[in-house]
């Protein structure tokens, strides 16, 4: 390579490199680098993409599990679920673009996530999305929280609507926390025969290095870095760095890339994410141990001129790198041109484990894939303690509302309230898998036609209870998505996280992100959910503004396709019982419920109670009584506790409500409103059998009242705390949404 | 009874007709590529619903110009039966075999939610199993479902009896509730729900059976 220089410290500087990364890079070439090596280095070795702050911790995470086929380190994880069949799932993030362009943001997010799942030979067929937004009715901040969550939403819809993969659940949460920093989360499923799961992998010395889909663009040119730094009032001007999606295009990429996988003549195969050709060509060459060498005037580019360093650095979406079998490359090409799509061979898989790049002939970039690809710098950052929060409110200026005044109010809070303005803008049932739809089941579930089985899913996290603690937060997350997923009759077995923090670079912040890891890491052991992959979102800081630590899960689970248990109570005169007992809560574990957000306006103390022992008994008992036909509804206890699940089960199309009294010395707001787990309201014919399978768990299972037409009512000790007319409450949780987005 | 699915770019609910007849109505069915220019020995065409050709410029109007759509038409003139669901219907219309326009629904946004419908009249192949008025529950999925047309046009549809479904919650501004449609002939319909998405327990309904089930009993009729 000729007329390469040191670069300025300001050079090194822009590619958020530091002089110590500058250096290895040196040490690895033995030579200064060219321009372009410098980029290709600076996304490779961005947070983004190489994990390099949070790898030493995510090493503690559980990966190994008898019906895990494919762990970390791939595209997507793969769990056998039987019948000759895997699934491919993983969640991923897409916070940054999402912030400045939220329209494409979130589009991009979902086509990136859809590309992870069928590069790996899997098609597809559920969508589910973790969203945090400021909230809608700040004065100051609203019109533009407004203007995101539209964006995200109509995003979503436009490329997985498209696409055609049903978008079936998630969870929707608004904080000021979240004001400059959105976060969308996007979870993917796909399913495939277990011997068509295809691999990122090159091989074959001689082998042609194919390159499908779209034209490569100057958008999205560091996109990986931009994601790996905090935000300051220049981001503003990164809006080229947002790619631009097109479902369409994805879609014909995907059912040819199944295609052209069944002539088997492919032999790896990897989307082009985050930083484009430049990761997926040091990737799969380091995955295989070879290395690649392309010519980037073979590259289709829509755009001209563009330099070796913009090609290489390009997110244009919806395009694949592939390897053929040498001489088979014309049934590769022949499948890709029945569905109109561009396919050239722009290099060879070589023997010399570099990635070698020329333009016009000459060479601009040389170097090995290994260095390149997996060692990146590792860095184990200071931590202390997470930032603490008071330990108890701050007095009450006015008179608490009564449990009867509280809960509509609740009802109509952003968290809890219906959130069926976002998802009737998704189609959750194309591909006619969907079994239930959303807010009607604790988990989404869609069929597994081929095989009989249905998988569940849940994402959940909480920021407000691992804001108040990392570690117990992220227990609570898992413990909740486990539960869920038991309460439709699901076995949980595998796990993906997507992990969003604030800045590493601070100790405390760190600390949360450790704590969050290492919670997350002994509640997956606990519950047998390895973690298969997964994704990581530093950074996520404005004007030095952070987030809550936000570590959510997503859970897949299994079952026998059956219809589901649902939420709402069918018939009065059932027996109301409450699996899990009424609980305990004292103030200090109360400061982080949904109460305290929307009644008190403050955040304190600590987060929930949880006894893992007894959480996998409820779980254990709830399968049980599921899978025995016992239940007429279920559904678990958890934002907004008690009153609100009552509520959520009274919403049904019957408007069956209940007439509850619970034996309990809690006071009467703790008693109705606090988020202990483990606990799960059903409705049943058969109270006697219930109890028995719960006694064999040593679960409590109090009768706690009976199900009536058109009213709710809860009782303690025969003490009114509230009565109230379904339609009533029910216009307040159905309509805040809206109301709050117009 | 042998229904041909045709499959354009784009295409997403290909394989849920599919399932629907084959599966759940035991039907034998194919597949049919867009650049085909005969559709063989069916006896029933479906043209499904996605975003054919992306749904570029406007939807349907891209695939009105593909090659089967030719052989779709001459189906059609020879009186077989076609069946457009949501962006088929979108395609039938831009193609000419039905009248009228569908644009964006009233609100702008997607929608996909289940809806009471009216069996608006049952004189046709796609509605003679089921009785004049009769409730059903279909779902929705389109952003774009707001049937339009001229004043003259929707009178002449009330006229011949053409309009087959009807809306009775009417979520997408369509004109006089109009859900489907047949054309003169009524051996064309043009309808915005998924009847393939309910005809099937698991799923949530059965009410979309109605439509197949008629169609197989026309035929039987005709054989």
């Amino acid at each position: 390579m000729s007329g390469t220089v040191a670069f300025s410290p300001e050079i090194i500087a822009q590619h958020q490199l530091t002089p110590g990364e500058y250096q290895k890079i040196v040490d690895i070439l033995g030579r200064e680098p060219s321009y372009t090596e410098l980029g290709i280095f600076s996304v490779m070795w961005s947070e983004h993409c190489s994990y390099k702050s949070s790898r030493v911790h995510l090493k503690k995470l559980p990966t190994r599990g008898k019906l895990v086929v494919q762990g970390p380190g791939e595209n997507a994880g793969i769990i056998d679920i039987g019948g000759g069949y895997v699934i491919a799932f993983k969640i991923e993030s897409h916070n940054h673009p999402s912030f400045i362009e939220p329209f494409q943001g979130a589009a991009t997010g979902v086509g990136g996530i859809l590309r992870d799942i069928f590069t790996m030979g899997a098609r597809p067929i559920a969508v589910l999305d973790s969203l945090r937004f400021g909230r809608l009715d700040d004065p100051e901040t609203g019109a533009r929280n407004r203007r995101i969550l539209g964006g995200v939403v109509s995003g979503i819809a436009h490329y997985g609507n498209c696409f055609g993969v049903p978008t079936v659940g998630g969870e929707t949460i608004f904080e000021p926390c979240y004001d400059g920093n959105p976060l969308v989360n996007v979870f993917a499923l796909g399913v495939c025969r277990k011997e068509d799961v295809f691999y990122a992998k090159a091989a074959g010395v001689g082998n042609p290095v194919i390159y499908v889909g779209a034209r490569t663009g100057r958008d999205g040119i560091h996109g990986a870095s931009m994601a790996s730094a905090e935000f300051t009032e220049e981001s503003k001007q990164k809006r080229p760095n947002v790619q631009m999606g097109d479902p369409f295009m994805e879609k014909l990429l995907l059912e040819a890339c199944l295609e052209a996988m069944q002539t088997g003549a492919i032999v790896g195969i990897q989307d082009m994410g985050a930083a484009g050709l430049t990761c997926s060509t040091c990737e799969m060459g380091s995955r295989g141990e070879v290395g690649i060498e392309i010519e980037l005037d073979r590259v289709p580019q829509r755009a001209t001129g563009m330099t070796p360093y913009e090609i290489m650095l390009s997110e244009s979406q919806e395009r694949m790198l592939l390897v053929a079998d040498k001489g088979r490359e014309d049934e590769v090409f022949r499948v890709f041109k029945k569905w109109g799509l561009e396919a050239v061979e722009i290099g060879i898989v070589t023997d010399d484990g570099k990635l070698r790049v020329r333009h016009h002939g000459e060479i601009v970039a040389e170097i090995p894939n290994r260095e390149l690809a997996d060692e990146a710098p590792l860095y184990d950052r200071p931590h202390t303690a997470p930032p603490a929060m008071p330990l108890a409110p701050a007095p009450r200026t006015t008179d608490a509302p009564t449990v009867h005044d509280a809960l509509p109010l609740l009802l109509a809070a952003p968290d809890i309230c219906s959130k069926h303005w976002i998802w009737e803008q998704y189609d959750f049932q194309v591909r006619t898998n969907t079994l239930t739809r959303p807010e009607q089941t604790d988990a989404a579930i869609v069929r597994v036609k081929e095989t009989g089985t249905s998988v569940a899913m849940s994402l959940d996290g909480n920021g407000r209870y691992s804001r108040l603690s990392p570690r117990e937060g992220a227990i609570l997350a898992v413990a909740e998505s486990c539960r869920n997923l038991s309460v439709v009759g699901a076995q949980p077995v595998a796990a993906t996280n997507c992990l969003n923090f604030g800045n590493p670079e601070r100790p405390e912040i760190m600390a949360q992100l450790v704590e969050a890891i290492e919670g997350m890491s002994d509640a997956c052991r606990f519950f047998d959910t390895p973690i298969t992959g997964g994704n990581v979102s530093l950074y996520n800081e404005t004007l030095g503004d952070g987030i809550y630590p936000t570590p959510v899960i997503g859970i897949v689970g299994l079952m026998k396709t059956a219809a589901p248990v649902t939420v709402p109570f069918k018939n009065a005169g059932r027996a109301v019982m409450l699996l899990g007992g009424a609980g305990t809560c004292d103030e200090t574990r109360f400061g982080g419920t949904q109460y305290a957000k929307e009644i008190d306006r403050q955040l304190w103390g600590l987060p929930p109670a949880l006894d893992l022992e007894r959480e996998k008994n409820v779980q254990a008992a709830i399968r049980e009584i599921v899978a025995a036909g016992l239940a007429e509804s279920a559904h678990d206890l958890s934002d907004g506790g008690l009153a609100v699940a009552l509520a959520e089960c009274s919403f049904g199309p019957a408007a069956i409500g209940a007439q509850l009294d619970i034996d309990s010395d809690l006071r009467p707001e703790l008693l109705a409103f606090h988020e202990g787990p483990s606990r799960i309201l059903i409705s049943t014919s058969n109270p006697t059998e219930v109890s028995a399978i719960a006694q064999r768990y040593s679960v409590e299972a109090p009768v706690v009242g009976a199900t009536i037409e058109g009213g709710m009512e809860i009782r303690q000790r025969g003490n009114t705390l509230g009565s109230w007319d379904i339609a009533a409450i029910r216009a307040a949780y159905e309509g805040a949404l809206e109301a709050n987005v117009r | 009874m042998k229904f041909g699915v045709i499959v354009f770019p784009g295409s997403n609910c290909d394989h849920d007709a599919f399932y629907a007849v084959a599966n759940n109505l035991g039907q034998p069915a194919e597949f049919i590529w867009h650049d085909s220019t005969s559709l063989g020995d069916i006896d029933a065409v479906i043209l499904p619903g996605g975003f054919s050709y992306g749904d570029y410029l406007r939807c349907g109007a891209i695939a009105k110009f593909s090659p089967v759509m030719q052989a779709v038409k001459k189906f059609a003139a020879d009186g077989g039966l076609v069946l457009g669901v949501c962006n088929g219907f979108q395609i039938l219309v831009e193609s000419g075999l039905l009248p009228g326009a569908l644009i964006r629904n009233r609100d702008l946004k997607f929608i996909c939610r289940e809806l009471r419908l009216s069996v608006a009249t049952t004189d046709s192949p796609f509605t003679g199993a089921a009785q004049k008025d009769q409730v059903v529950r279909l779902p929705i999925a389109h952003g774009e479902g707001c049937y339009i047309a001229d004043e003259r046009t929707l009178d002449e549809l009330e006229a011949e009896d053409r309009i087959a479904f009807r809306y009775i919650d009417n979520a997408n501004g369509s004109m006089r509730d109009i859900a489907g449609i047949l054309n003169k002939e009524r051996n064309v319909m043009g309808l915005m729900p998924h009847p393939e998405r309910v005809t099937e327990p698991l799923m949530g309904g059965t009410d979309g059976r109605l439509v197949f089930e008629s169609m197989l009993r026309a035929a039987a009729v005709h054989a």
